[in-house]
């Protein structure tokens, strides 16, 4: 889609640039002339602020690198420090804390919109998949940056969740020594979680860099789900989508500085503020709240191997989603049916959030096995049949049809 | 029709939910949800209350600090702006009222008196010496505040987003305080126990450490038992978050500048996608502004 380029540089030393490194033709290519579809809607935004707030995390993590200590008697310590006495500590640290709850935010509005408009389809299958890969990464890196806090939470976290590996038959113990660093959770693992977490970001900037590159090979996904047929279908990524993605990514910002400097600790738990104590149990361990999905389906099935089984699948099973929705429609403006168990998965991902919050007892272990079946029946089950069965609504002949009407 | 079902789909999964937990979380609850209080530091244009402050750490001076330490507060803290707002005079003063283990200059221990870089030193040298006196060791009091909360369920905590309810451990400190009573006939409270309705599982270590009139206020302000909960849920909602008053301050100067921001840049958006949107009436030659949006 990027085309060829037509940039032609003014000045004579961008010329002279140009012929030996095309950067400036790359940039036009890519962020000024690249065609996109005119009738995107605001969903639309979420990449480009997925990126801002990837930029963001890195920014402000690497100055809390510069004033944290990743040692077990130090490390609760010297985040307290960075709240108290660095200059603008406390703003650095709930911008990083708040921005991950963000991120993860907005990457799940990128991935229902994903699924809503069939953005995963034929051929945007490896886009999609890359997709996965940074959710993945995103996870493990939120994950090991909750454990740095070293609180009370951040710790009996990282005990559960490397526990699970514990699962495995045969070498699970084995694995968890090796992850730990030693028979606990401990200075060994602080130091590695530490380690990795300055680690990951910059292996989701990479991925990032692919995800782009293959979404300006195939072209943006829109809300007809048709591909553009002529001129008249797309616009100029400059200015039409930069205005538009600027506009609302600071409408999110806003949200964004809501969290950050009036209700900063709101979406984290008031035992992280205890440090860590390896001989005190808190009374629920929850992790953050863009797991509890995961971590109910995790316990919503009685055998401890297959909750991570089910876990891990919850997860992978997405990047099969190419090939498990049969449908060659692909927006859900035209699938009536799949509109509907579209909506009823968005209420059963969020309702295995809360039940992720609520000890594992009584109606709340019923409740996430149902749901759980649904989770894992709409991938398996309603996507595949959903294709044969359902009939789809005529598609509009072109997208400058659908949004002009039939005159145009 | 087909909104009909999905509605219906809807309706059906949340009275499902609803309906079955209900009782469930009811049964949970048996401590009570603390009070809400009033405090100045609530709310977008929250500050702490200078009086109230000192105040509060005039409890934790004169009753706490006996057993808890709050080991990240320094001596300095006390003449930070947004604080209790002590003179730099003042705090070294209380400074000098401490004794701080050190080496002289032959390396042997020694104590000197405090001074405004130290922090407060705490009442036991360890844990274990804690925990040998009162069988539990006192919490640390430095981030207190922030560690201790209840659940406020749903809906409320939807609402909290909007009405910034973040006050729910100085709610719960507060309520704490006032919480001590006569055990139910048919609760076992345990030897070295104490009955407090608001802890969970009733069972508190700590004895009942405030009563009305046990501290001199110089202020004038009612030497009550309710008076001093506040207060000193005050001082250690300061302890744990020193830098509220600056927060909410830069809070809103960003909130205004990215309003206006998000206003300009939706006009710009509005007026650069202006002739996509209306192509046919341009192309007709009429004035788009006129037509119906």
């Amino acid at each position: 889609m990027s085309g060829h380029s037509t940039y032609q540089p003014q000045s004579k030393v961008l010329q002279w640039l140009e012929k030996r490194l095309p950067i400036g033709g790359l940039v036009h290519s890519s962020f000024v002339v690249y065609p996109v579809p005119r009738n995107l809607n605001y969903l639309w935004t979420f990449g480009g602020i997925l990126a801002f707030m990837l930029g963001v995390q890195i920014i402000t993590g690497v100055v809390l690198a510069m004033h944290y200590t990743p040692q077990v008697d130090l490390a609760f310590r010297s985040v307290e420090g960075i709240m108290r006495d660095v200059n603008f500590g406390w703003l650095l640290r709930y911008l990083h804390a708040n921005g991950a709850s963000m991120f993860f935010f907005a990457v799940y509005v990128h991935m229902f919109r994903g699924i809503y408009y069939g953005s995963y389809k034929e051929p945007r299958e490896v886009l999609w998949i890359l997709g996965v890969i940074i959710y993945l990464l995103m996870m493990a890196t939120g994950f090991m940056g909750y454990v740095l806090v070293w609180g009370q939470m951040s710790f009996w976290a990282a005990t559960v969740i490397t526990n699970l590996f514990s699962a495995i038959p045969g070498v699970g113990d084995t694995i968890v020594t090796w992850l730990w660093g030693g028979y606990a959770v401990g200075n060994p693992t602080l130091n590695r979680f530490y380690s990795l977490h300055y680690l990951l970001p910059f292996v989701i900037a990479g991925v990032v860099v692919l995800h782009i590159w293959a979404l300006h090979v195939v072209g943006q996904n829109n809300p007809t789900g048709i591909e553009p047929k002529s001129e008249k279908d797309t616009v100029a990524f400059t200015p039409y989508a930069t205005v538009k993605d600027g506009f609302f990514m600071a409408v999110f910002v806003i949200l964004f500085a809501w969290f950050v400097f009036y209700i900063p600790n709101f979406l984290g738990h008031a035992d992280n503020y205890i440090p860590a104590n390896p001989a005190v149990t808190p009374t629920h361990i929850v992790p953050e709240w863009y797991y509890l999905p995961f971590y109910a389906i995790l316990r919503a099935i009685p055998d401890k191997l297959m909750g991570v089984i089910a876990l891990g699948a919850s997860i992978v099973i997405l990047a099969f989603l190419p090939w498990l929705d049969t449908s060659r429609v692909r927006s859900a403006s035209y699938r009536p049916l799949f509109r509907q168990f579209f909506w009823l998965f968005v209420i059963v991902c969020v309702g295995l959030g809360w039940l992720g919050s609520k000890p594992p007892e009584g109606i709340y272990v019923i409740l996430a096995r149902v749901f759980t079946i649904y989770y894992f029946a709409f991938f398996l089950v309603i996507l595949p049949l959903l294709g044969i069965f359902e009939k789809t609504k005529p598609l509009p002949n072109s997208i400058s049809e659908s949004v002009l009407g039939a005159k145009a | 029709m087909t909104m009909k079902v999905h509605r219906t789909i809807v309706a059906l999964a949340l009275a499902g939910c609803v309906g079955v937990v209900a009782p469930a979380i009811a049964q949970e609850h048996d401590t009570p949800n603390p009070p809400m209080q009033k405090w100045s530091f609530s709310g977008p244009f929250g500050r702490y209350d200078q009086g109230q402050l000192q105040r509060g750490f005039k409890i934790y001076k004169e009753v706490c600090q006996v057993c808890h330490s709050i080991q990240m507060l320094a001596f300095r803290n006390l003449a930070d702006p947004g604080g209790p707002g002590f003179s730099e005079a003042q705090a070294a003063a209380v400074a000098s009222e401490y004794k701080i283990k050190d080496l002289d200059d032959k390396g042997e221990p020694t104590e000197r008196p405090g001074r405004l870089a130290d922090t407060f030193p705490p009442p036991f040298a360890n844990e274990l010496a804690a925990k040998a006196v009162h069988g539990v060791a006192p919490p640390d009091m430095s981030t207190l505040a922030k560690a201790r909360t209840f659940e406020r369920g749903f809906p409320w905590w939807v609402f909290d987003t909007i009405t910034q309810y973040q006050e729910q451990g100085p709610d719960y400190i507060a309520a704490l305080l006032n919480g001590y009573e006569e055990p139910p006939k048919d609760f076992q409270l345990p030897q070295n126990g104490h009955y407090n309705k608001y802890f969970p599982g009733h069972n508190i270590a700590m004895p009942p450490p405030l009563q009305a009139g046990q501290v001199t206020y110089d202020d004038g302000a009612p030497q009550t038992l309710e008076q001093y909960s506040k207060d000193i849920s005050a001082f250690l909602m300061w302890a744990a978050e020193p830098h509220l008053v600056a927060r909410k301050r830069m809070g809103m100067q960003v909130m205004v500048f990215l309003i206006v921001l998000a206003g300009l840049m939706y006009f710009t958006k509005k007026k650069v996608w202006h002739e996509l949107e209306k192509p046919r009436e341009i192309a007709r030659g009429q004035d788009p502004k006129k037509t119906a949006a």
